[in-house]
């Protein structure tokens, strides 16, 4: 009797632990907007966060995304020589930064970069009792830390997926001029006109999706972190496994949402 | 004013407090005393609702803590944390007045900064330390500092979790002094936790043991001179041998 049921209990177990986690996340999700209506708005805190997720992310998104469509701009030459169509480079490069490329290197780099950063934070101020001291400063942490960075995220990361884009598309430019002897007037009228509005703002959407998942999940993983150097250390780690999965799910849900029509 | 009824809590199967009831008239210095890890913090965390207690009610000015309004409930109150848990990227004038720079008592910076650097001036602490980052001072200014914040808002009911753990005796005297004068003139009610007993002495009305997580003895200072408690009197004069298990 217990040799069946035992292992039945575990996958129940399991199964309740693992929806007790969605609920916990998803109430998180919905506090964190409620703040974004309810007064008093930490105003200094957004800016500060607008700038250390977006301003500084600058240096790296952009190296990102110039490699990534040079090598594009080689790979899709390469690989259309096999059946002589080599002239797509344009296109393909274009289409690829900007639907796929943009958004899903800039997400994972902002996971780097900023959900790491935040669960660091949050977390070293939960386990040195900063969280608590602000709410015996009348503050509340999820209004004060959490609604500031999700929202600067949800805005300003869309904006560094535009740069992206149009960084992805110049290093695909550059090498295609330089080495691959594409005339550089028709490369960009080629781009130009292959590109349409659709893809530009789907591109823009992921980039305020895969924004909100990464700042949510810093902060969410540094509120509840555990005690001690450790604690930190594994809600780091957490958070951007966290984030890094939950961005790439998304895509492929955006994706199929937006271009399967 | 503050009345904790039979509070029980636990972490896991760690028996923290096991029914501890304690009542804090309104104006009155409280010091809670009692061995390392018995549940001192936890318990005023529990007041501050930092910390969900498992059983047992916890009235303020008789209402129930969990069923007021929380924000003005926390307006009244200012903390000392044991670790001072200062704000790490806010300088310290603005770790100070973290209350006057927002929310309801908002105010113009420059006079938040005023306020900040005499209340660091009322703990011993120059105007010059105001710029700097916490994380640039020694762990006993942190604690000055920590103080001066936890005043700063000049709060009805003040809790100090070991305010002078990690100073020189003069300066521990002058803390000491600084909580008296903050509960005899400005009418505070004071809850303190210390194992420093010159501090006991100088600034308690009232003296609450804590041991087994429940308050095992309480009464004014003199009481605590006089009594028969062998609980007490192991503590008070630190002695190895005792009821109290030293070496668990
Ligand atoms: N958040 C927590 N999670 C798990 N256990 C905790 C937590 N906070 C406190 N404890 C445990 O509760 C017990 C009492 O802790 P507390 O900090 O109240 O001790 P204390 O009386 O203030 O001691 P000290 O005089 O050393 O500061 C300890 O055993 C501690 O490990
Ligand atoms: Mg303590």
């Amino acid at each position: 009797m217990n040799l069946v049921l035992s292992p039945l209990a575990t996958v129940g177990r399991k199964t309740l632990g693992m929806l007790a986690g969605i609920g916990r996340f998803i109430m998180f999700l919905f506090e964190t907007i409620s703040h974004f209506f309810r007064p008093p708005f930490y105003v200094g805190e957004f800016f500060q966060a607008l700038l250390s997720i977006g301003y500084f992310s600058l240096p790296v998104v952009g190296m990102t995304a110039l490699f990534t469509g040079g090598a594009l701009a080689l790979q899709i030459y390469a690989g259309g020589a096999r059946f002589n169509a080599e002239a797509v480079v344009p296109q393909i490069v274009a289409i690829g930064m900007v639907r796929e490329l943009g958004p899903v290197m800039v997400g994972l780099m902002i996971a780097a970069r900023v959900t790491s950063s935040v669960a660091a934070e949050i977390a070293t101020m939960r386990v040195t009792e900063q969280i608590d001291a602000l709410v015996t400063l009348s503050t509340n942490p999820m209004k004060y830390l959490t609604a500031p960075r999700v929202l600067a995220a949800v805005i300003v990361v869309p904006i560094l997926v535009g740069i992206g884009d149009i960084i992805g598309i110049a290093g695909g430019f550059l090498v295609s001029t330089e080495t691959l002897g594409f005339n550089s007037a028709t490369y960009l009228r080629n781009t130009a006109d292959f590109l349409e509005t659709t893809d530009i703002v789907s591109s823009l959407i992921k980039g305020a999706v895969f924004g909100g998942i990464a700042a949510l999940m810093g902060c969410y993983y540094g509120m509840n972190s555990g005690r001690g150097a450790q604690g930190v250390g594994r809600a780091t780690k957490s958070s951007v496994e966290a984030a890094a999965v939950l961005i790439l799910a998304a895509n492929f849900a955006l994706t199929a949402l937006l271009f399967s029509a | 004013m503050i009345k904790l009824d039979k509070i029980h809590k636990a972490f896991g199967d760690n028996q923290v407090l096991r029914g501890a009831t304690l009542h804090i008239p309104k104006g009155e210095s409280m010091v809670i005393i009692g061995g390392s890890g018995t549940g001192k913090s936890v318990a005023l965390k529990c007041v501050l609702g930092l910390v969900t207690p498992d059983a047992g009610t916890i009235m303020v000015d008789g209402q129930d803590v969990t069923t007021a309004d929380r924000d003005a409930f926390l307006a009244r109150f200012g903390m000392l944390f044991q670790g001072a848990a200062l704000f790490d990227s806010l300088p310290v004038w603005q770790n100070v007045a973290f209350r006057l720079l927002r929310g309801s008592l908002k105010r113009p910076k420059a006079e938040a900064r005023e306020i900040a650097i005499e209340k660091l001036r009322r703990v011993g602490l120059k105007a010059d330390v105001a710029d700097r980052l916490p994380a640039e001072l020694s762990g006993g200014m942190q604690k000055r500092v920590g103080l001066a914040r936890a005043i700063a808002a000049d709060p009805e009911i003040i809790f100090f979790d070991e305010p002078t753990t990690g100073l020189d005796p003069i300066m521990a005297g002058v803390i000491n002094d600084l909580i008296r004068e903050i509960v005899v003139e400005m009418g505070a009610t004071a809850m303190t936790i210390t194992h420093d007993m010159t501090s006991v002495r100088a600034i308690a009305d009232r003296v609450a043991m804590l041991h087994d997580g429940v308050i095992q003895w309480t009464g004014t200072v003199a009481e605590m001179d006089q009594t028969a408690d062998p609980y007490v009197q192991q503590f008070i004069h630190g002695k190895a041998d005792g009821p109290i298990e030293a070496v668990r």
